[in-house]
């Protein structure tokens, strides 16, 4: 029992926004730097690597690309988590999560959508296809901009937070679609050539590369969340002394009518 | 075949889309942090002092 009370204590002190904002400024800018230093490295050894036999240089914005797609996921599984401890846990940092990754997972989608499609042009022939796997991936960028809308729609956190928590678990639904959708229907879009189950399907020369510079990004897309859930908290409370503001001014003003009441009579 | 544009272009919006989100996000911090200051400048507390 005293052991539970001292985990819960515990768990307690990490979800104060206080200690939150503490840890994440100590922490942000060495991850940035080294953010910026893996992807470095991961871009340079792409350019380093041979080209491909079929795509030529064009493999290059493979090393965006497929970070990219995995990251617009991984975002997605951020944020559900994010929603579970709204909902379940009711983690005060939870929806502060939820709300300042859903910018970033868009933003992370567009751009697997863009250098996909400017990647699509020369190897495929065309910009855009409607087929499985794409439009999958631009439904799923439509959710991060309807969870957008959501967040900030809303004047009450409480209400914003549970709404755009439920309507993140329902939108998982896609993640699956998004994995399968090669396997499913008949796509243009290969299939998975690095998560298989039988290993990647990649030349270690060119696989190397992709796996740094996806680490690279990923910790690029950890630093702007971390720095975007610090802009959230003090906006939170930002509002809540605007709020003590207002009532303080209230109160005031309360005081001089009443004083002024008491002059008259 | 030489597919050098599409590279850059790839690269290009890469960096513009991550770069203009990463001072998207500094600049939104910067934003509210000299609210921040300027509330606690005018004596505006974090806790209300109702009742004190």
């Amino acid at each position: 029992m005293s052991d539970a009370n001292t985990l819960g204590a515990k768990l307690t002190s990490l979800a104060n926004p206080t200690r939150f904002l503490d840890l994440s400024g100590r922490i942000l800018p060495w991850l940035a730097g080294i953010a910026v230093l893996v992807t470095a490295i991961g871009l340079w050894m792409g350019f380093a690597a041979p080209e491909d036999y079929q795509q030529g240089t064009t493999v290059r914005i493979m090393y965006l690309h497929v970070p990219f797609a995995w990251i617009s996921m991984m975002c997605y599984v951020v944020m559900a988590a994010a929603a579970l401890g709204t909902l379940v846990w009711r983690h005060p940092l939870a929806d502060v999560s939820l709300k300042a990754a859903a910018p970033i997972g868009a933003m992370f989608t567009a751009l697997a959508l863009a250098t996909g499609s400017i990647w699509g042009r020369p190897m495929w022939g065309t910009w855009w296809v409607w087929d499985g796997r794409l439009t999958s991936v631009f439904v799923l960028f439509l959710i991060y901009l309807g969870i957008i809308a959501l967040t900030r729609a809303i004047d009450d956190h409480g209400r914003a937070a549970r709404m755009a928590a439920i309507v993140t678990l329902v939108g998982l639904i896609n993640l699956p679609i998004i994995k399968f959708s090669v396997e499913w229907w008949n796509t243009l879009h290969q299939p998975a050539s690095v998560m298989r189950l039988d290993g990647p399907t990649i030349h270690s020369s060119l696989l190397w590369p992709l796996l740094i510079s996806a680490l690279g990004f990923t910790l690029v897309f950890f630093a702007l969340h971390l720095a975007a859930m610090r802009a959230e908290i003090w906006r939170r409370r930002v509002e809540a002394m605007r709020r003590i503001a207002a009532r303080q001014a209230d109160r005031q003003t309360d005081r001089q009518t009443e004083r002024a009441g008491g002059q008259q009579a | 075949m030489n597919h050098t544009l599409f590279v850059t272009a790839a690269y290009l919006v890469s960096a513009l889309g991550l770069g203009g989100l990463a001072l998207w996000i500094i600049n939104d911090q910067r934003a509210r942090q000299r609210e921040l200051a300027e509330l606690e400048q005018a004596g505006i507390g974090r806790r209300s002092k109702a009742g004190k």
